[in-house]
Order: C-alpha cells, then structure tokens, then sequence
C-alpha cells in the first residue's frame, strides 16, 4: 500500500455528496439538524400551548396531602400521606406484581415448553392448547376473566356466618377463600424467633459451602453425594429442630370473620391475584415456545452421546441439554420479563392499585397533572425495564460460552 | 432515550393543545353543533333510549344550549366521558362545554383552570347496601368493603368521612358506574358509594329494586353542573345564562307548552328574556334575539327537564327537595335577568 501514492486532492464542496467518503457523514449531520428542529418545534410548541392554558409544569403537588385511601399497602400510608408517597405505594404494588409474574411465569413456562417436546401424544397437545390458547388472546381479557370467575364463583364472607355456614375454610380451617380474596394465616414473631432467624441464615450459607464441596470431591475423586437430600436436610433439620427447642417461638395467626370482612391473617385480594395469574399464565406461553426453540436448537447428537455414556433422560436435559438451551434461551427472556412488567399497568381494569392506578389514575385525577404524572410514570417504567435488562444481560454473560 | 421519551410526551401535548382559547362561539356556529361531554352512562343524567337518542337531565342542558344558538335542540355532539378523562376533555378542545355530572370545587375551578357555570343540581353522596344486610345508617358500616369509582370527589369525601367517625374500611375501586354495580351485585364489596342522585337512579334500574336501599345518611355536598374551560368568558356567559334562563322560566311559569302565550304579557323580564320586547338583551353575548325562546320551547324550563329525567315520570323519582325554585322553598335562585 505505501508504495502507491496517493494523490493529495484539494476539498470541494461538491465532495460531500458525490464523495463516498464524506457522504454519510453529510446525510446524518443533515438528518441531525432536521431531528433537533422537530425536536425544538415540538418542545417550543407543547410550552407555548401549555401556557395558553395556563397549565405550568410543576411537581410541587408530590408533596402535598393525598387525601385517598389505597388498599393494597406494602409500606404504611394513610390519606394523610402525600401524593408522592402514595405513588411509592404504587410502584411497590407494580414491583410486588412484577416479580411474583415472572417467577411464576418462568416455572410454569420451563415446564410447559419442556412437556410441549414430550414424546407423550396427548400431553404434547395439551400443551399446544394451553400455549396457543394463552398467547392468542389478549392478555387483558384473561385479566378481566379470571377477576369475574374468582368474584363471582367464590362465597361472600357472609357465607362463612353462623353455626351452618354455606361454606367453610379449606385446609384445616386456616385459609378462608371468598369473592373479595384469599385470607391465610399470619407468622406471629415471638421470643427467640430471632435466633430462629439466625440459624436459618446459617443453615443456607452451609449448604452453599456443601455443595462447593461436593463439586470438589467430584472433579477430583469422580465421588457423587446425593446433593438434593443432603442440601434439603441441612435446609429444614437445624430450624426446625431449634424450633422445638426454643418452644415454638413462632405462632400462626389464623384469618377469623368479623364484622363484613374477615381479621387477621395475610389478606390477598382478587384483583391481585388475578392480575398476577393472567399476567403469569400469558407470559409463560410466550416463555415455553422460547424453551422449547432453545431446546430444538440443540443438536440431537448431544442427546445421543448423552445416552450412550449411560446418562438417564432427566439427567440428559439437565445436565446437557438444558445448560446449553440457556444461550439460546436467555436473551429473548428479557422482553418476556419487560412485557410482563408493562402489562402490569393494565392493573387498572380489575382495581388493583398499582403505580398506573395511584400516581397515574387517581392522583392524576385528583390534581390535573396529566403531563408531570405521564412523565413520571414513563420515567418509572423506563428505568424499571433497563434495570432488568441490565441485570439479565449480566447473567447472560456468564451462560455464553467464554471467548467467543 | 430520556430525551426521546420527553419528546414523544411533548409530541402529543403539541399536537393536541393547539386549540384556540377564545371565540368558541364563533367556532361553533361556523361547525353547526356544540361539542357536549357527557357521562358514559348515568341513569336520569346521561343515556340513550331506545332510539338510539341522548337523553337525561345534562343532555337536556346541552340541547338548550344548542337551541339558544341554532334553534335547534339536535344540533349537539355529544362525546361519553369517563370520569378520569373528561378535564382533559375539555381542557385539549374535544369538547367545548362538560355537562357531566361534576362537582363543583375549589381546586377544580382554579387549578385545573376551569369555570363552572352554576349548579343544576345540587346532590350529595350516599351509600347503596342490600337490605339483607341489616344495616340502617352508614355509622354502622365500620369495616365494610366499599366499592368506590376512582378519579372522583367520593373517594376523598369517603376518606374523611370515615376518618371523623373513627371507622376503618376497604375501598374497592372500579373504573365506572356499571363496574361498581357488578361488583356490588356479586357481593365483592359491601356497599356502593357514589352521589345519592346516580344511586337512585342505579337502584331503580336493578333487577328486584327493592332489594337494595339508600341510607339516609348524605355525607358531602355535590353540587354538579356544567363547566367550560378558562379563557372564553363570552362563552362562560352564554352557558351561565341558558342555565339561569331555564331556573328563571320555571320561576315565571313559562312552559314549553304556554311560552307562545307570554308575547304580550305585562312582565318586562319576560319580554327581556324570550326576546319579544324591544330590546335586544342577547346581542350582548353575541347570541340570536330569540335565543333563550327557543331553548325553552324546545327543552322545556327547568322543572320539566327534571321532571322529564329525573321525576315521577321517568321512574326515578327524586324528589324535587332542595332542587326547587326558591319560590317553592328550594335553594335554586336565578339573579335577574336584566
């Protein structure tokens, strides 16, 4: 190259079109400055037509009195607290919703898309149903649907009154299901549950230590422990053998009727439970059809390797297969889980206070700030969905194979 | 993506706001209708029959408008609003005047920019329970589940309500009025709260009425009427005073039926008012001479739209209380029309 001179060429500015050097350039600094004067109009326009109105941008009303009660509360809050806090209990409902979804969402999603591969006809077709069935009818009429049967299938709580009620408890009288929700049982922290507490901290610490070693004495000795049992075991025995130690520091409190509603015990409404089992039910389709493609991409001769080094066929998908389906498995579940998160904001069709329901229903409502409360709660998603991206991304760096 | 995500908000307000602030009038007699919001369904207040027409006590406020300015009850658009959506409504343009049962406020008339026209009527909210319940006053309603439609002044005044009285309760929100009626009918919430008026109107709509009953007690003042946003007075003024036009109407015996019979009566307010005199008082708002005529010929005064809605004759049946001219020992009084 630099025996060949290059002939040194005076700029002209016919180049910046005609010159495939600078020609992109000139087409992104053009469509830069067209972008800035949309972006400036529009800015300029939306300010110009606000004070028109008289409406100024203002976020001074996070600070003044809700005067609203919420239902569902994680952190205490009263209609006493400001609208800025009932904002925060919103977005911990949304965030409670959010993680119990895609929890359930993936379980349920691993193992229907590992059945809908089943050799087995009829469990392979039912499994089809359910996937096509889920992800081919919006999500909000599953969320509407389930809130109707559990409203209207279930007892009022007057129904649980008197010496022969219509309907009783379940589960040794400890969790009584009505239209408004499910009541169970609550742990009542006594003396000493704090030692309780301690030791179960410990015990999880052993295991992790166990299990470090157990790989240890494998790849040096070929030696197998049976890890499940002996990890459950170091799980329970300690706490629950302490637990008898201490006297049972650690009571149940059990849900009774009073009044219209029942007391006591942990109160988990329908419109949450609803929201959360469609919100799971519809996300875990989409989930198993990406276990299933992550499955089918895996070469059939793994699985045949597999077997002919005598593996067991649980052990094949768990130790083979599965590990290596989660390269091709673990990228797409980022916008199942940011899709699970957004649709939580259809909360607001069954009642369930969630972040769209306090700072962007009746806050909104309440002060007329339609544009501060929009942009809060488009910034509150925003930075939700790159917070999972980000630490989704972090775990999918450690599944890609290293140094490719 | 913070600057984009700024950009598609402003986008949408720019697009939306570009409305002008003044000569609504003018606007809308070159359009040939008013643009109406009413509620998406509130028995007595807002529906539609069995025709397929709008009818009810604020649809009837917004043929009487139509009428003052076209002479012509059905030239009005009417738009169904939800509750949480109807201030934007009006504030972005859709509609140029809400007659949707809403509560007249502070907050409402200054911060959200917004002028209320007067009161049509003037309700309170209550609670709705089933009678085999066994409950007699709202005091004994202390842990009950409530069902309660978000985004309006019930939700606030139920708060401080059972705060005064030491009670606790679990609100259950629904997004409209049939939606709290699902839920209160299936049992999921003990009561349902919302203005006395819509829960009469509500209960005789119910399969057995006569199951359900509205406790006596009202916990808040609602005055409802209708509202335009800030920055027309014009048009503030002709809404203002068809409303007053109808209370005063009822006032001086004018009917639909009789009006005709006014033209050479005694009373100069009559004349002033129907146009039928010498002066030509309507001009001062920029409205036909015969305005306030033919919105009464066509709509009827005051008392036969809330007979014709919200009496004994549409089923309903409230009753007239403190809704009455103040002739008739009722609170609704009209400044003079001079």
């Amino acid at each position: 190259m630099s025996s060949v001179k290059v002939p040194v060429e005076k700029f002209r500015l016919g180049m910046l079109l005609g010159d495939t050097r600078y020609r992109s350039t000139t087409v992104q600094v053009i469509a830069f400055i067209i972008f800035v004067t949309v972006a400036f109009w529009l800015v300029d326009n939306t300010i110009k037509n606000l004070a028109l109105l008289g409406k100024d941008v203002d976020f001074s009303y996070l600070w003044m009195r809700a005067g609203y009660d919420i239902n569902q509360r994680l952190i205490p809050y009263t209609n006493d607290s400001t609208h800025g806090r009932a904002a925060l209990v919103g977005i911990l409902n949304t965030l409670l919703v959010a993680f119990i979804g895609c929890i359930i969402a993936t379980v349920l999603g691993v193992f229907v898309g590992i059945l809908r591969l089943s050799k087995n006809w009829i469990v392979a077709k039912l499994m089809s149903v359910y996937i096509e069935g889920f992800r081919n009818i919006p999500v909000l009429l599953w969320i509407v649907m389930i809130f109707a049967l559990l409203t209207e299938f279930t007892p009022a709580p007057k129904a649980f009154r008197g010496a022969d009620p219509e309907a009783s408890m379940v589960l040794f009288q400890s969790i009584a299901i009505t239209n408004r929700g499910a009541y169970f049982p609550s742990p009542v922290w006594g003396d000493g549950s704090m030692y309780l507490l301690i030791i179960f901290v410990i015990s999880l610490v052993a295991i992790l230590f166990f299990r470090r070693y157990a790989r240890n004495l494998q790849e040096e000795t070929g030696k197998s422990l049976p890890k499940f049992w002996i990890s459950l075991g170091i799980f329970f025995i300690p706490t629950i053998v302490l637990y008898f130690i201490l006297g049972s520091p650690v009571t149940l409190e059990y849900p009774y009727l009073k009044g219209f509603n029942f007391k006591d015990g942990i109160y988990v409404r329908n419109s949450f439970i609803a929201l959360t089992l469609a919100l799971s039910l519809y996300t875990s389709a989409f989930i198993a059809e990406i276990v299933r493609s992550g499955i089918l991409a895996i070469s059939k001769g793994q699985t045949e390797a597999a077997s002919s080094l005598g593996l067991r066929p649980g052990r094949i998908m768990n130790l083979i297969i599965l590990p290596q389906a989660l390269r091709v498995i673990v990228p797409p579940m980022i916008s199942n889980y940011l899709n699970l998160t957004k649709n939580s904001s259809l909360a607001i069709a069954v009642g369930y206070m969630d972040v769209r329901g306090t700072l962007g229903g009746i806050t909104l409502n309440q002060t007329g700030r339609e544009l501060e409360s929009m942009l809060l709660l488009m910034g509150f998603y925003l930075c939700v969905s790159l917070i999972v991206s980000a630490i989704i991304n972090y775990f999918n760096r450690s599944f890609q194979i290293k140094g490719l | 993506m913070k600057k984009s995500l700024f950009l598609s908000v402003a986008a949408i307000v720019g697009f939306t706001a570009g409305v002008a602030a003044a000569g609504t009038l003018d606007d809308t007699m070159a359009r040939g209708h008013v643009k109406c919001g009413v509620s998406t369904g509130s028995p007595g207040f807002s529906g539609v029959d069995d025709s397929g027409k709008n009818v009810g006590f604020d649809v009837d406020y917004c043929r009487a408008l139509a009428a003052a300015i076209f002479n012509d009850p059905m030239a009005v658009k009417f738009t169904p609003l939800s509750s949480s959506v109807r201030f934007t409504a009006l504030a972005s343009g859709e509609v140029d005047i809400l007659a949707r049962n809403t509560t007249w406020t502070y907050s409402r008339d200054t911060d959200l920019k917004q002028t209320f026209l007067g009161v049509t009527y003037y309700d309170g909210q209550g609670f709705m329970v089933k009678t085999a319940l066994g409950v007699s006053s709202t005091l004994e309603l202390d842990g009950a589940t409530i069902c309660i439609q978000v985004g309006t002044t019930t939700e606030l005044n139920l708060a401080d309500y059972f705060k005064a009285n030491g009670m606790s309760y679990e609100p259950l929100p629904t997004s409209d009025n049939s939606e709290s009626k699902q839920q209160y009918l299936a049992g999921a919430c003990d009561a349902y709260t919302t203005d006395a008026s819509a829960l009469h109107g509500t209960r005789i709509n119910m399969e057995v009425p006569g199951d359900h009953m509205v406790l006596p007690e009202i916990v808040s003042k609602e005055p409802l009427g209708p509202l335009v946003r800030h920055g027309d007075d014009q048009w503030a003024d002709i809404g203002r005073w068809v409303l007053n036009a109808l209370v005063i109407a009822e006032e001086k015996g004018i009917t639909a039926g009789n009006i005709d019979s006014f033209a050479d009566t005694k009373d100069a307010e009559i004349h002033r008012l129907l146009g039928t005199g010498d002066d030509d008082m309507m001009a001062m708002m920029g409205m036909p001479k015969a305005g306030m005529y033919n919105a009464i010929k066509h709509v009827g005064n005051y008392g036969e739209i809330f007979e014709r809605n919200l009496g004994a004759s549409s089923g309903i049946n409230i009753e007239r209380g403190v809704n009455n001219s103040w002739t008739n020992g009722g609170i609704l009084y009209s400044p003079p029309f001079r």
